[in-house]
């Protein structure tokens, strides 16, 4: 498989300004979609995200992100949303912080896992094979 | 490891209950899963913005360090268990994934047969060698790869194994006693590593050996005149392209099981004991007055089987739930990895793939050479700033 194709690429369909953006993640799985979707659903900012596995065979996913301020027709547009979020803020920017806070996330656990390992306060047994 | 904790005596009827883990936050409703008769009830996470009014669930990892526990529980030289509690099970399932199917492991992967006369056809004796767990340690190798150095075999990348077995009489046995042949039953023993390159060098190697964990497989059974002779190269790989490459037997979690008494309908005292075997044995005890409690230590133990609810007389006696963020893991290691190196090596992987897809989004960002430029046919979107 001569796979030159980038790691994450932007799906046709996006917002100009990359407020709401479907992201392709290639040779991934629900293991980092689903932890990634959780992580981006805990920024306030974001006002959805979902992750789908298109097809079983394909070895990719699609990650969706829309950002509040994503320009929705005025009809539909709430005050609450034109005066909380005026700007439009990028679904890149949510994705990177989204990566950064999932590392923090896994270091803290690595870190938590040795401590309780070095504390030695387990049971030790003998299993038989 | 732990020095004072020698073996207990384990309980005949289960094992011996760890320490609880369960603490305030556990007893909070929000985080309960409902267990009824025929349905289940708040399954899913809420801890997100916006979903309470005025509270802020955003990420923080100040909160997430606080509410965070990590206990290990029993470790023997093959399984170990600890609880992950404080997290979604997004991230628990993670682990889970990730162990199961992308730590890496070494296994058989060529198979050259020069020589095989038994009833055994090649392919079907080479998929039985490829299932072979091997004790090398997978850090040692680095694994193939589709285009550079790492495309050809070489000393770095593959272990190469001989398997040169032939049949004969044992002249010195009569015919029909037990042991009246050699070699008549090929083992997974006779795997002959041979060292390429600069591998005899390799300190690890030399302590141990590469051989199988378990030397007394049975791979083809012979007759005086068959014989096997093949060469075996083994490489490093990952679970999801081939289960030869699963380092566990089982990873799996399930969430903390919580049972809660009802103080304003107390179970009756002569139903005590028929109460108590509802549960899994040791989680519930009853006094000398038949007087009903639950037993923390090992509500852990049980195996919410919703019998209690099928006996009317029990009927709003006792509540079951799960704790939705208390993650009780087990994995059951089969390879080379120690039981307690194989979540370590699960968060590693996480943290590579992490950086792998940062990567990219950053060279998106700055539009870079990953980014939309590459690849503008498939992309109809105006980078930010460009």
């Amino acid at each position: 498989m001569a796979n030159t194709r980038p790691k994450v690429e932007i799906l046709p369909g996006a917002e100009s300004d990359l407020s709401a953006a479907t992201f392709r993640i290639n040779n991934e799985s629900h293991t980092i979609g689903n932890a990634l979707r959780w992580m981006l659903m805990k920024n306030p900012k974001v006002e959805f995200c979902g992750y789908s596995v298109p097809h079983p065979s394909e070895n990719h996913i699609h990650v969706r992100v829309q950002m509040y301020g994503t320009p929705i027709p005025p009809s539909f547009c709430s005050s609450f949303h034109q005066t909380k979020f005026p700007d439009k803020l990028s679904s890149l920017q949510a994705l990177l912080t989204a990566l950064s806070d999932l590392d923090d996330l896994f270091q803290t656990i690595e870190g938590a896992y040795r401590q309780s390992l070095n504390a030695g306060n387990y049971e030790r047994w003998d299993e038989k094979s | 490891m732990a020095s004072s904790s020698s073996l207990r005596p384990r309980n005949a009827g289960f094992p011996a209950a760890p320490h609880t883990t369960l603490s305030k936050s556990s007893h909070d409703p929000r985080k309960h899963v409902g267990v009824h008769f025929e349905h289940v009830s708040n399954v899913s996470n809420t801890e997100y913005p916006g979903h309470y009014p005025g509270e802020d669930h955003s990420w923080n990892l100040g909160k997430f360090k606080q509410g965070l526990r990590v206990v290990v529980q029993r470790v023997s030289q093959r399984s170990i268990e600890f609880d992950l509690v404080g997290v979604d099970a997004s991230i628990a399932n993670a682990f889970r994934r990730i162990i199961i199917a992308e730590v890496p492991m070494i296994a058989i992967e060529n198979v050259y047969v020069w020589n095989n006369t038994s009833v055994i056809v090649d392919e079907v004796l080479s998929h039985r060698l490829g299932l072979v767990p091997l004790n090398v340690d997978p850090a040692v190798l680095e694994p193939r790869t589709e285009t550079g150095f790492n495309s050809q075999p070489n000393d770095r990348n593959t272990l190469v194994f001989k398997l040169k077995v032939a049949c004969e009489r044992n002249p010195r046995v009569a015919k029909g006693a037990p042991g009246e042949y050699i070699n008549d039953e090929v083992k997974s023993g006779h795997l002959v590593w041979t060292p390429q390159g600069e591998q005899p060098a390799v300190s690890v190697f030399a302590k141990r050996p590469p051989a199988a964990t378990n030397p007394d497989i049975v791979l083809a059974k012979l007759r005086p005149g068959q014989e096997i002779d093949m060469e075996l190269h083994a490489v490093k790989g990952v679970g999801q392209d081939h289960a030869k490459f699963c380092p566990v037997a089982t990873a799996t979690y399930r969430t903390h099981p919580l049972i809660i008494l009802n103080p304003s309908k107390p179970v009756p005292r002569h139903l005590a004991k028929k109460f108590a075997q509802c549960f899994s044995p040791g989680v519930v005890t009853v006094d000398d007055d038949g007087n009903v409690s639950i037993e923390e230590r090992n509500m852990r133990r049980d195996s919410v089987s919703r019998e209690v609810l099928r006996h009317r007389e029990f009927d709003g006696c006792v509540e079951l739930k799960r704790i939705r963020d208390h993650f009780i893991f087990n994995v059951e290691s089969e390879g080379p990895y120690a039981p307690e190196r194989l979540f370590l090596e699960s968060v590693t992987v996480m943290r590579d793939k992490i950086a792998t897809i940062k990567r990219s989004v950053e060279a998106l960002m700055s539009g870079g050479p990953d980014g939309a430029a590459a690849n503008g046919a498939d992309v109809d979107v105006e980078m930010a700033g460009t």
